[in-house]
């Protein structure tokens, strides 16, 4: 068999390039600097940097509070990652049953996708406010006494409630898309197997919808990991002060607001090593193991 | 004859460069919103139509901390404005970084403006001065914390407004109490409860005389015996219903007094025009921030806080002297002065503050007088203000273990050792940044 390729060895490069220098641009290039300034410590306006090695990154391992930090970060990636997933999931199911109507129900479930994580997160403030959001009077009549920016699991549980609401629709798009490729043939010869609706779901429906739920897992974590900033960013007004807070908004908090490039570019590369170990993990892991129709 | 044609044409191509540049245009990056940024362009169109060699454009960078962060990554890209505000706690890393600004009294001198430091009222003169008492940033919006009340809520639990914590705790708080208000709120604990608590009972806030003389080796006191007795009280107020805290932001705190729920209010003197725009269902007074006879039998002035103007260095010599000009525009009474009515801020020149006086302003409103008034009573060895490197991250610290203390996840004396570790660490870092 003749392999199809091109005729010259330079032609692809060629058309290879405009995205390859962007990347360089883009990613690399600045991505290699802030490995370099993480070995440095750096007067805010560039007139002198000193070479510290590891300081960086032994301060970072040695702070109470950065650990803190990353305990959180793990905690809300797992939650929103589960609950968009979960919710996601039983919408799709529920969508993909109904006929009447089946059109409109789907475009507004899907709407709160276009909406912006700097929106999302100010709906939130205004859903949570404290004295007149109307979550926050929901939460008090069942006598509890939600305080957004004041207690730090309610500011938490509030982080994770939006990010969820905003991540749902992209989920639920792809589960749909997922469970609409599932062929007919398949999901009528189960029917004559098992007589139940839920021991169906679990046997037949949900592992071919695995390819899916593994990359939507992957995208969920990135999404909690990074994307969350925004929502974060609004919830806690800017203020950091005792509120949780998420690993990247401590890059942001240290470097932009404080002024420390040396300190903020080492946590950085940490991020960038997790992600690395991410990407590794997908493709060597779930695109192993998951079977694509 | 030769001599007589080259004299022509250099005063003709001077004409020529004076039409074709008619006006030196500069640049001010700011962090005043709303009603404040209104305010401030006002005043900037004020002076481009008082002459027409210059033109100043303002421009709103966000918060004070996206306007310095803006600003340092303008200048290591060599786009910096002119003139940059950068507020109290930013105030050590620009004079820290020499050669990023031009200091406002060289700036002003070498301009042909006159300058004599004696001129600005004794509570601004220092704060942004160098150790050898060298004006570097110009104070612009300068404000002090202090205490706001509910008229209405003191006469009817029948008090009135403590001049002391002891006053406040015994007296005031169980009264308003009685009458169904909160009796305290207040917006900013490491500006109020903390900075001009120093101030205020004349304590040291840091080694090297504040932090002045050098970030090297400068150390923070924030640990002592006397501000963790008022937090203390602090939260036992809170349990007794007497202080509410509403997170760290700002409005959060002043909203409960906004709307006629707390009796008193600590907030910025230059919270006064936002009040008095607002129609708040009650009347508003404001007196000095209470102290701790416990602690002082002598109160002293507090810092100023707010923001001040650097030039930014890096301009050829026609937009300094535009910058200076500006500068003197500014600080002209009737500037000040309006600057003053509008917002709240004190006026920093004596001139303006009796301008004030003499136009009745303080009759009128007498709460707008407590600012400066409380800028000017006695000063103390401690009150001159302070000089911290990475101070916005010290105060992200403060703030993050006050909160922690009033949510109960810590203690008063656990989080002034976790605070007086971290702000070290981050003043030793600092001071690895400047060598």
């Amino acid at each position: 068999m003749k392999r199809a390729g091109f005729t010259t060895r330079w032609l692809p490069i060629l058309l290879l390039l405009p995205q390859l220098i962007i990347i360089a641009i883009f990613f690399y290039w600045p991505a290699a600097h802030a490995v370099q300034s993480s070995f440095y410590l750096q007067d805010p306006f560039g007139f002198g940097s000193t070479f510290v090695g590891l300081d960086n990154y032994t301060d970072l391992a040695g702070s109470g509070e950065y650990l803190k930090i990353a305990r959180f970060t793990l905690v809300f990636t797992i939650l929103v990652t589960f609950f968009s997933l979960a919710l996601a999931l039983l919408l799709a199911v529920k969508a993909d049953k109904v006929l009447r109507g089946a059109r409109s129900y789907r475009t507004l479930l899907m709407w709160v996708y276009a909406v912006a994580p700097p929106v999302a997160g100010f709906i939130g403030l205004i859903m949570f406010d404290q004295s007149w959001g109307p979550l926050t009077e929901l939460a008090r009549s069942i006598g509890w006494d939600f305080k957004l920016g004041v207690n730090f699991n309610d500011t938490a549980i509030a982080m994770v409630i939006v990010s969820v609401w905003k991540q749902v629709p992209v989920n639920f798009i792809f589960f749909l898309s997922g469970l609409q490729s599932i062929p007919k043939a398949v999901r009528e010869a189960a029917l004559i197997d098992n007589r139940s609706a839920s021991g169906r779901f679990w046997e037949v429906t949900f592992p071919l919808l695995a390819p899916t739920g593994f990359f939507l897992l992957i995208i969920n974590i990135t999404y909690a990991l990074f994307d969350t900033f925004g929502i974060v960013d609004t919830l806690v007004k800017g203020e950091p002060g005792n509120n949780p807070m998420t690993l990247v908004y401590k890059v942001y908090v240290d470097g932009f607001r404080g002024n420390d490039l040396g300190g903020s570019s080492a946590q950085s590369v940490v991020l960038m090593v997790l992600v690395l170990a991410l990407t590794i993990f997908q493709f060597r892991l779930v695109e192993r193991r998951i079977h694509y129709t | 004859m030769k001599h007589f044609m080259t004299s022509t044409a250099a005063a003709a191509f001077a004409m020529a460069a004076n039409s074709a540049f008619a006006e030196t245009e500069i640049t001010w990056w700011h962090a005043m919103g709303g009603a404040l940024g209104e305010t401030v362009n006002a005043i900037a169109e004020d002076f481009n139509a008082s002459q027409d060699e210059y033109k100043i454009t303002p421009v709103f960078k966000g918060t004070y901390e996206e306007a310095l962060t803006a600003g340092i990554a303008a200048f290591r890209a060599g786009e910096q404005p002119n003139i940059l505000q950068v507020f109290d706690a930013g105030a050590a890393t620009v004079i820290g970084a020499k050669g990023a600004t031009v200091p406002v009294q060289d700036l002003l001198t070498d301009n042909g403006v006159a300058f004599d430091i004696n001129d600005y009222i004794s509570g601004v003169r220092y704060f942004y001065a160098d150790a050898d008492d060298k004006m570097i940033g110009m104070p612009f919006n300068s404000s002090s914390p202090i205490m706001y009340y509910n008229v209405q809520a003191f006469e009817k639990a029948g008090v009135e407004p403590p001049k002391t914590w002891e006053e406040f705790q015994t007296v005031t708080a169980p009264a308003l109490k009685e009458a169904g208000y909160t009796a305290l709120t207040q917006s900013h604990l490491p500006w109020i409860f903390t900075e001009n608590f120093m101030s205020r009972h004349d304590l040291p806030f840091a080694t090297n005389n504040n932090g002045y003389e050098g970030a090297e080796g400068t150390k923070i006191l924030v640990n002592n015996d006397a501000i963790k007795a008022h937090f203390t009280a602090v939260t036992e107020w809170q349990d007794a219903g007497y202080f509410e805290w509403f997170g760290t932001g700002w409005g959060d705190n002043a909203t409960p007094f906004e709307e006629g729920k707390v009796g008193m209010w600590l907030g910025s003197s230059g919270s006064f025009g936002g009040l008095s725009k607002k129609d708040l269902p009650f009347d508003f007074s404001a007196t000095y921030l209470p102290y701790w006879e416990a602690v002082t039998a002598e109160p002293k002035q507090t810092f100023i806080g707010g923001a001040s103007l650097f030039a930014m260095a890096g301009h050829d010599a026609a937009d300094n002297e535009a910058t200076a000009a500006f500068f003197e525009f500014l600080t002209q009474p009737e500037t000040q002065y309006f600057w003053h009515q509008e917002t709240g801020y004190v006026p920093i020149t004596e001139a303006a503050y009796e301008m004030a006086k003499a136009d009745g302003h303080y009759e009128r409103a007498p709460a707008a007088e407590i600012g400066i008034k409380q800028l000017s009573l006695p000063a103390g060895d401690n009150t001159k203000g302070y000089r911290m490197g990475f101070y916005v991250q010290i105060r992200d610290v403060m703030n993050r273990e006050y909160g922690r203390i009033l949510t109960g996840e810590t203690t008063v004396e656990d989080a002034f050792a976790t605070i007086e570790k971290e702000a070290n660490d981050l003043l030793a870092k600092f001071a690895k940044t400047q060598s």
